[in-house]
């Protein structure tokens, strides 16, 4: 489209300020000057001689009209003027015209312009912008159902997905300031380059926000930090897979949940942040259950696993714990089996909480084996304030939980270390590895629970740690 | 109208990659043996090198250095370049 030079308006009929300035443009068209009118809905609305039909909303969306009425000056090729609403002091310096708009008022605001409207202006964008999808296009057969068709494309978890189309991926995209060819790493397990446009795809594919996809981001880019070694707990026949932990001012942002019913379902950011990774693992990545993925059990949060962490707590956070400060929002990836329950009603020491919540941890795996998976803690609220209430830190009851779920044994494991006798060897031996124990607080305000969430048994150098990473936009 | 939806995989090649030819006879080939490094795989192995051994193989041992990771490209150029076949102990 050829920008025309001289004077541009461009004007609705359904905005009475437009209606108003109707004749004002006809002045200025009498007076001889080089004027375009642009109309955005009603072609003969305009009382000049001259209208351009603009329904397509081309020329608005190029000239980036976002009020109407706009009057713009071109003087060779640029723009050296606008004016938006009626100012009549400012049409008139912009004209050139003293007398303009005599019998008008003053000043009255302008309506909102349809090219910016939800909706359209990513069409607009799309159909006229810069913005292409390098992702390979799919026509969905006449007559077929797009989520059908998603599933038999095998994109989906098992759950209906999204269908990502450009204007959905555009807007996903838009939440980040990140180039969409950018890599993020190399997915396992096929080592796909995975790129942010891949990851957008899979956060439409999964029902996100275009607002959580930073936090999206991070999780992948977390989960593809070798440390994280996401190759082998995606293969594992252990029942572990991704899960995420959020902090910082995102989580209120976001609305996510990290009160009652926190590991469950219920809540879209949680839901899909969560989802969105594992989509990212099977499609990008081609990471599927019963082919790379031979997970003897799985578990539900096998569809996706995040929550937020209460941070209304004397504890230090999970994130400042990992280096960074309340006021940076992030995400810790995890391995994660299910969680399990470990209910205390009574204790109300720190000292007695502990023994029982040693006692659930101590089983973990193998009731002998010690120096197995790694474990969070999810401290409910009731337990949490047992704690609270004895000025106990996260430090304190972490130390206090390893001491306490030392076990008798060696490292033999899976019944063995009883030997032909059953009777345990002597001594006591760590069950959790140095830093093999997080804590974290989350959950309901009614219950004296906490929640264990095992990891995967292979774990360190050879096997997974925790990583955090910052969300940023 | 149609929808156009954009492919959220990683667009590896869409047809199927064909599997190489197999060798009618081992005579002459040097055979790789491959442990991913997980539990008795070893055990396996040994037994198998001494099978084709006996028979007057080529055999060349190769392990990777743990089963949670791919193995490293040295690793997989070193076997490509200098077996013919190759045998990888896969599970427990």
């Amino acid at each position: 489209m050829q920008i025309p030079e001289g004077l541009i308006a461009v004007v609705k009929q359904d905005c009475p300020t437009c209606v108003l300035v109707n004749p004002v443009l006809k002045s200025i068209e009498n007076s001889g000057a080089a004027l375009t009118v642009y109309v955005q809905d009603q072609p003969d609305f305009p009382s000049t001689r001259q209208a351009i039909d603009d329904r397509s909303l081309e020329a608005s969306y190029r000239l980036h009209i976002e009020t109407v009425p706009t009057l713009i000056k071109i003087e060779g090729g640029r723009e050296a003027a606008r004016v938006v609403g009626w100012e009549r002091d400012e049409w008139r310096a912009l004209t050139g015209m003293a007398n303009l708009g005599e019998s008008l008022p003053q000043y009255r605001p302008g309506c909102g312009s349809l090219a910016v409207q939800p909706g359209i202006a990513e069409r607009l964008a799309l159909r006229y912008g810069d913005f292409r999808i390098s992702s390979r296009e799919l026509a969905v057969p006449e007559l077929s159902d797009s989520i059908e068709y998603c599933f038999e494309r095998g994109w989906s978890d098992g759950l209906p997905v999204v269908p990502p189309t450009a204007e959905r991926i555009y807007r996903m995209l838009k939440a980040t300031a990140r180039a969409p060819h950018e890599v993020l790493g190399r997915m396992p397990p096929l080592l796909t380059d995975c790129t942010v446009e891949k990851v957008a795809i899979n956060a439409v594919l999964a029902g996100c926000k275009p607002e959580y996809f930073p936090a999206v981001l991070a999780a992948v880019e977390a989960a593809l930090d070798p440390a994280f070694c996401l190759h082998g707990l995606l293969a594992t026949t252990w029942f572990s897979g991704p899960m995420i932990v959020v902090n910082g001012p995102v989580r209120k942002a976001l609305g996510m949940n990290w009160a009652g019913n926190v590991l469950g379902q219920g809540n879209r950011a949680n839901a899909t942040i969560g989802r969105a990774l594992q989509l990212a693992v099977r499609n990008i990545g081609g990471g599927k259950p019963q082919e790379t993925d031979m997970s003897t059990f799985g578990h539900p949060g096998k569809l996706g696993f995040c929550f937020a962490e209460d941070e209304d707590t004397p504890w230090t956070t999970l994130a400042q714990d990992r280096g960074l400060s309340r006021a940076q929002s992030a995400v810790t990836v995890f391995s994660a089996d299910g969680p399990l329950g470990c209910a205390d009603q009574k204790s109300r020491t720190p000292e007695a909480l502990v023994y029982s919540l040693a006692g659930s941890l101590r089983g973990l795996n193998h009731i002998d084996m010690i120096n197995g998976a790694d474990a969070v803690v999810v401290i409910g609220p009731e337990h949490g304030r047992v704690f609270d209430q004895a000025g106990w830190s996260k430090a304190d009851a972490t130390a206090a939980l390893h001491a306490a779920t030392r076990i008798k044994g060696v490292d033999l494991g899976m019944g063995t270390a009883r030997g032909a006798s059953g009777q345990p060897g002597d001594g006591l031996s760590a069950k959790f590895r140095d830093g093999g124990l997080t804590l974290v607080r989350a959950g309901g305000p009614a219950g004296m629970f906490s929640a264990i969430i095992p990891g995967w048994l292979v774990k360190g150098e050879l096997g997974t740690d925790p990583v955090t990473r910052e969300i940023r936009a | 109208m149609t929808d156009i939806l954009y492919d959220p995989t990683g667009e590896f090649a869409p047809l199927a990659r064909a599997p190489l030819a197999k060798p009618a006879s081992l005579t002459g080939l040097t055979i790789g043996l491959l442990d991913i490094s997980k539990s008795r795989g070893d055990v396996f192995l040994d037994h198998l090198d001494h099978l084709l051994s006996a028979e007057g193989l080529t055999v060349k041992r190769y392990k990777k250095p743990t089963f949670t990771r791919p193995a490293p490209v040295a690793l997989l150029q070193d076997i490509a370049s200098n077996c013919d076949v190759v045998v990888e102990g896969l599970a427990d």
